[in-house]
Parts: structure tokens; sequence; C-alpha cells
């Protein structure tokens, strides 16, 4: 038994170069994302060092986190920010390296035009120098932000010195209710395990309801796989990831094709393979999801109320609890769906790919904005993305409804560039951290699923999409 | 990379779980494109009671008198002591440059994020898992004896007050000799070139399509 491979170990084993005697492995790196935020000090170590980039033709650079969704056509007015973007493109240039840059259509948020352009594609070792890196996992590929000590590590030899993981597979068994979309069911997952829970854990989701997910859905539970701890999340290929993968600029063409889907067909884990650590969920318990706290681990479903520290018994949790009710401006026992919003963010590399503006867009249609909303704005995952919602009409639904519809980038998930939230202002926001400071300096975010925040936004407070659709 | 060796220090006590990297970096500091000058902006919306930016100068700022990193004898801490899932979130190694631009040389707690914890070892910043209960212990002698000073000992991979040991941790070998020789880990990988080019000999044989 003792042959039968996770997916993980299968990732694993197909890319370790050599295993020092402490059980370190170099392993080898087949796609290297690069941003503006994480690299440039990993390009001048690179220079300073006399050393040039290993395999050019593996780098896929993109400014996102800096660039402004509104008009670009005055560039960037934020100096800083301005130098960043030209600090990327210069690095770019010099090095040889492919950029989307920020007049590019494929332009976006690293980890939508990733997929979007095929450049991630099954079985890889992808890294970024992005926590969310873990997003492209969902193509059953081994997926994991770095720092940017690493990110100059695999520039400079296509490598990484990496220590392997344990196994845990979350298995979310049976279906999901109408209304309940993947973005519920990985807050779910953290609210279950915890945002330490993953940590030292690869995590492959599987059950029938990741299985009956798009590889939108399956990216945006691997993308939060790091809020649970977890570097790397992953999901078995299917004839789901073939399809979505078939046809894109990256993808291989003609014999290629036929010799790489024959060995994606065995990324999967074997028959009782092991795993350090199982979870199980049942998917027809999950109902639409909304952070209540500072942590995407302090999280409930839409029909509960905020819950009291004093009924915890662990000092440590309660104490943090407390300290995140005062932040959010929140009482225990508060129904979530009397919370009202200030600003209401439908984006990020979490919820900004066609199908979660489509979701989103299905609220709003023929509806309008609460005014007590001061902003809800929609940020799409790249200019792609954009494109295609617009071809669709979605862009008028929003326009017509009250939304702001911008140009794509990270936004105000971290609130780099101008979209930010002001000091106590609260956000439904389809983004992936709840972070004290996150959007803005003093915002409170409640993170939703993208119909959630749409509905938020509709009704000025938090409301079951079931009893809007 | 600075090397670590042995090092003895005050305590610092930050005493909430999930400290995550956005709390000790906010992002409008991400936006440098160099990896120093980070320390004074470090757990900057807790530290200040106004908001700050890469354009304003600390100097002319309200630091909040409440935040421990602003307190006597802490603001000379050489030592954070944290409680679990320290460093959670955004993979920003800034987080890991403001904690060693502000003059800590480690970090104690029951628990870190995963990518945090490797991006310590690259910084030369020692990152130190130690028991719940003991991470416990030491709040409580901090809270006792303001100006507490703590001995580490990479070598040893041991903890101790004064000729007490409170404990030992545990380290990969790999990254204690980097940390203790203040290794270039590149350079080290750069000897295997000639594994790596066989790697992708192979590699390109059986998966074609990857390149």
């Amino acid at each position: 038994m003792s042959n039968r491979k996770t997916l993980y170990d299968k990732l694993w084993d197909d890319h370790v170069v050599r295993t020092e005697e402490d059980g370190t492995a170099l392993l080898y790196i087949d796609r290297h994302l690069v941003h503006e935020v994480t690299s440039p000090q990993a390009f001048e170590g690179l220079r300073m060092a006399g050393r040039e980039p290993w395999r050019t033709g593996s780098i896929v650079a993109v400014p996102d986190h800096n660039v402004p969704t509104t008009d670009r056509s005055e560039g960037i007015t934020d100096p800083v920010a301005k130098l960043q973007v030209e600090t990327l493109d210069n690095n770019c240039k010099e090095f040889g390296l492919t950029e989307f840059d920020m007049s590019d259509q494929r332009q976006g948020i690293v980890h939508v035009i990733g997929p979007e352009q095929g450049a991630t594609l099954p079985g890889m070792t992808v890294v970024c120098g992005d926590s969310h890196t873990s997003t492209h996992g969902a193509f059953g590929a081994l997926a994991f932000g770095i720092g940017t000590s690493e990110v100059e590590h695999v520039l400079a030899t296509q490598c990484l010195m990496q220590n392997k993981s344990l196994n845990m597979l979350v298995s979310v068994d049976g279906q999901v209710h109408p209304g309940v979309t993947a973005k519920d069911i990985v807050l779910a997952i953290i609210g279950e395990i915890g945002t330490a829970g993953g940590t030292g854990y690869a995590i492959e989701f599987g059950g029938d309801a990741i299985r009956a997910l798009s590889m939108e859905g399956r990216m945006t539970v691997c993308n939060m796989a790091i809020e649970a701890g977890a570097r790397a999340g992953m999901v078995a290929v299917d004839q789901t990831t073939i399809d979505y993968v078939k046809g894109r600029p990256y993808s291989p063409t003609g014999d290629n094709m036929e010799k790489a889907e024959a060995y994606w067909s065995t990324l999967h884990s074997d028959d009782n393979a092991k795993f350090d650590k199982l979870v199980h969920i049942d998917a027809a318990e999950i109902k639409p999801q909304v952070t209540w706290g500072t942590s995407p681990e302090m999280v409930v479903d839409i029909d509960s109320s905020v819950p009291d520290p004093e009924a915890v018994s662990d000092k440590v949790k309660a104490d943090g609890m407390r300290k995140a009710l005062a932040y959010m401006g929140l009482e225990a026992g508060m129904p979530i769906s009397d919370i009202a919003v200030d600003k209401v963010f439908i984006g990020s590399c979490t919820n900004s790919r066609i199908e979660d503006l489509r979701e989103a867009a299905a609220i709003a249609h023929g509806r309008q904005v609460s005014d007590h909303v001061k902003l809800a704005m929609v940020v799409p995952g790249s200019g792609l993305v954009k494109k295609q919602a617009e071809e669709e009409g979605l862009d008028k639904i929003f326009i017509d409804a009250g939304f702001e519809w911008r140009e794509p980038g990270c936004s105000m998930c971290l609130a780099m560039n101008a979209d930010r939230l002001e000091p106590g202002e609260r956000c439904a926001s389809t983004s992936n951290r709840n972070f004290e400071g996150r959007q803005g300096q003093g915002g409170r975010t409640h993170l939703v699923s993208p119909a959630m925040a749409a509905a938020a936004a509709i009704n000025g407070h938090f409301t079951n999409i079931n009893e809007l659709s | 990379m600075q090397k670590f060796n042995k090092h003895s220090g005050i305590v610092a006590p930050l005493d909430r779980p999930n400290v995550d990297t956005d709390a000790i970096i906010p992002k409008q500091f991400l936006k440098s494109i160099k990896r120093s000058g980070f320390g004074p902006n470090a757990f900057d919306d807790w530290r200040y009671l106004d908001e700050g930016g890469p354009d304003i100068d600390n100097a002319s700022r309200r630091p909040n008198p409440d935040f421990v990193l602003n307190q006597q004898p802490f603001d000379k801490a050489t030592i954070l002591l944290a409680r679990e899932n320290f460093g959670c979130g955004s993979s920003r190694e800034h987080a890991v440059w403001a904690l060693d631009d502000f003059g800590f040389r480690a970090v104690i707690a029951p628990s870190f994020a995963d990518i945090f914890f490797n991006n310590s070892f690259k910084n030369g910043l020692l990152p130190i898992a130690l028991q719940a209960s003991v991470v416990d212990d030491l709040f409580k002698r901090v809270s006792d004896n303001n100006g507490l000073e703590l001995t580490i000992d990479l070598a040893a991979q041991t903890v101790s007050c004064g000729d007490e040991l409170i404990a030992s941790f545990e380290i990969d070998e790999f990254r204690k000799h980097c940390m203790l020789n203040g290794l270039d880990d590149i350079a080290l990988t750069l000897q295997h070139a000639d594994e790596i080019k066989a790697y992708e000999a192979n590699r390109k044989q059986s998966a074609p399509w990857l390149f």
C-alpha cells in the first residue's frame, strides 16, 4: 500500500531535483509568475550578484497590485506606485521577460491571467511572490506563494529549497443547496479547521461538491487554502480541468496535447492513498457565509448572529474575539442580517472571474444599489474578463443598478491603489482577508460570495440571497 | 545574510493570536523598491495614532502610548514574544525586513505561518516555535519583570533565562547550518547546476509541453 500516492506526493516527486540528508529537497519550478510588489528587490539582488534568470521562458509578469482601476489614460498618479510599476516594466525589458503591461488587454490580476492564458497547466509547479498562488492548484498543479528572497532564488536557479508538507484531504461530500457558492464552501472549511488548521499541510480538496464546481469555483476554493494556513491547495485533474485548459494561448497543441492529456489523467490521489489528516464536510449543511471578525476563521452563516466571546473557554481565543468585535464595531448576539454596509467590493483574485461576475449580475439585474451604500464597485480580474463581461452585457446590468464598473487589478482587496475604505467604513467584500486595516486603515471587512455582496449592495445590509433570487 | 549564533536581548510581548503580515507592515509601505527602511513602520497601524505613508515623516506623527513597542524598555527589545499563527496572511517578505530593521533577531511563538517562517530564515531572523504552555509562562514572566532578557543559542538549540534553561527548540539541520554560517542559499543551489540541467533535460523528454 505504501506505493499509493496522493496527488501532492505525485506532484512533489515529479519535481525533486535532489534531496539533502535532512530531507530538504531542491524542487524544480515550471512556472514563475511575477508582479510589481514583491519582485523589485529580487531583480536588484540578481543584478548585484551578477546573475541572470535561469529560464526566462518560465516567467510571466504583470502589474496588478498598484494599478488604477479608473481611467488609465493619465497613467498612475501616485509617484511611488508609478515607480514600482515602471521598475517591473524595466526589469522585464532588461532581462527579456514576457510582461502584460498596463496597456495590454491581457493585463489583470496575476492569479486570473495565469489560468486564462493557459500559463498554468496541470502537473506544473507554479510559484509567485504572492500568498494566493495557491489558486493555481485548482488545475492539479503544485502552486504556492513565496517571499522575495525565494523569488530571487527561482529567478537565479529555477529551483527552491523546500521541505515537504503533510497531506490533508478536505472532502466536501454531497451537493450544496442553490445559492451556495465556492466561496461559501471555502469559508465554511476555514470556519471548520481554523486559520492555522492547514499550517504545515498541502490540502487536496475533494468530494462530490468540489468535483461539481467549475474551474472558476475550484480556483476560488484553492485561492483561500492559504487562509486556512496551507501554502498549497489543489484539486485533482478531471475532464472539467482539461476542457478549460484546451485552446488557450500557452496550452499545448497537437501531439504534445495528447501526451499531456495522458499524463494529466494520472494527476489524482490513488485509491487508499494515505493522508495525514482527513476532514469531511457535509455540503448540504453549508449556507451562505459572512465573516464577522478580523480573521477569515471568524465566519458564520447568514442566518446566524455575531458570536459571544463569553461563551468561549479558551482565553487567548476569547481575547482575540473581543479585540475583533471592538475593531469591527459589533456586539455579540447581533443578527448578521442586521449589519449595514457602507461599501461593496466585487473583485480580487478570489472572485473576479467571469462566473463570479455572472453570479453577482444575476442578483443586481433589474434592481438598484441601496441609497445607504456609498460605493459599490465591480473590478474584473483581467482585461479579457472585462471584455467578455461586456460582450455578455454584464457591465450594463451593473451600471444600471448603480455599481461602478472598473478596470482590472487587485484594487480594494488590499487597497494599495486609490480604492480603499475610510476609517470605520464597513464593506461587503468578495476578497480573501478581513484583517485589520486590510482594505484601508480602520476599515471593516466582511468576506462574502459575489452574489451575497451584490445582495448586500441592493438591500444595504447582509441578506440571504435565497430571499432575493 | 547575517549570521545567527548566540543572542541575548530584551523580550517584547505581543499578546494576540494570528498576527498577520498586513499588521506587521501595512500595504502602503510595500510600494518601496528597497529592502531596508521598514523598521520605523513595523506594526504601523498599532504603533501610531495617525495614519502613515511612504511620504510621511514619522517624527511628525503621534505614537500610540499603549502599544508595547512604544514603551520602555520594549522599544529596545530584540526578541518578540507572540501567540499562535504568527505571520499569517500575505507572503510579503517586507514583514520580516520590518522586524529585522526594528532590531528584532528572533520571534518566539507557539506556531508560525509557513511563508513567514520560510522568509525569516532568508534574513537571519530566527523563528522559534515553543509549546503554548511555555510561551504562556514567558508572557507571565515578562509581565512580572519588564526588561526580562532571554538568551538564544542556535548551535545548542536552547532558550535560556540567565542560567535557567527555558526550553530546547527544533530546527531543520540545513536551515540551522545556513543561519549559523550566514550562507547565501542561491550560491549553494548553484553548486548543483549540473543536476538542475540534467533534470531539465529529462523533463524536456517526458513533458515537452512545459518548455
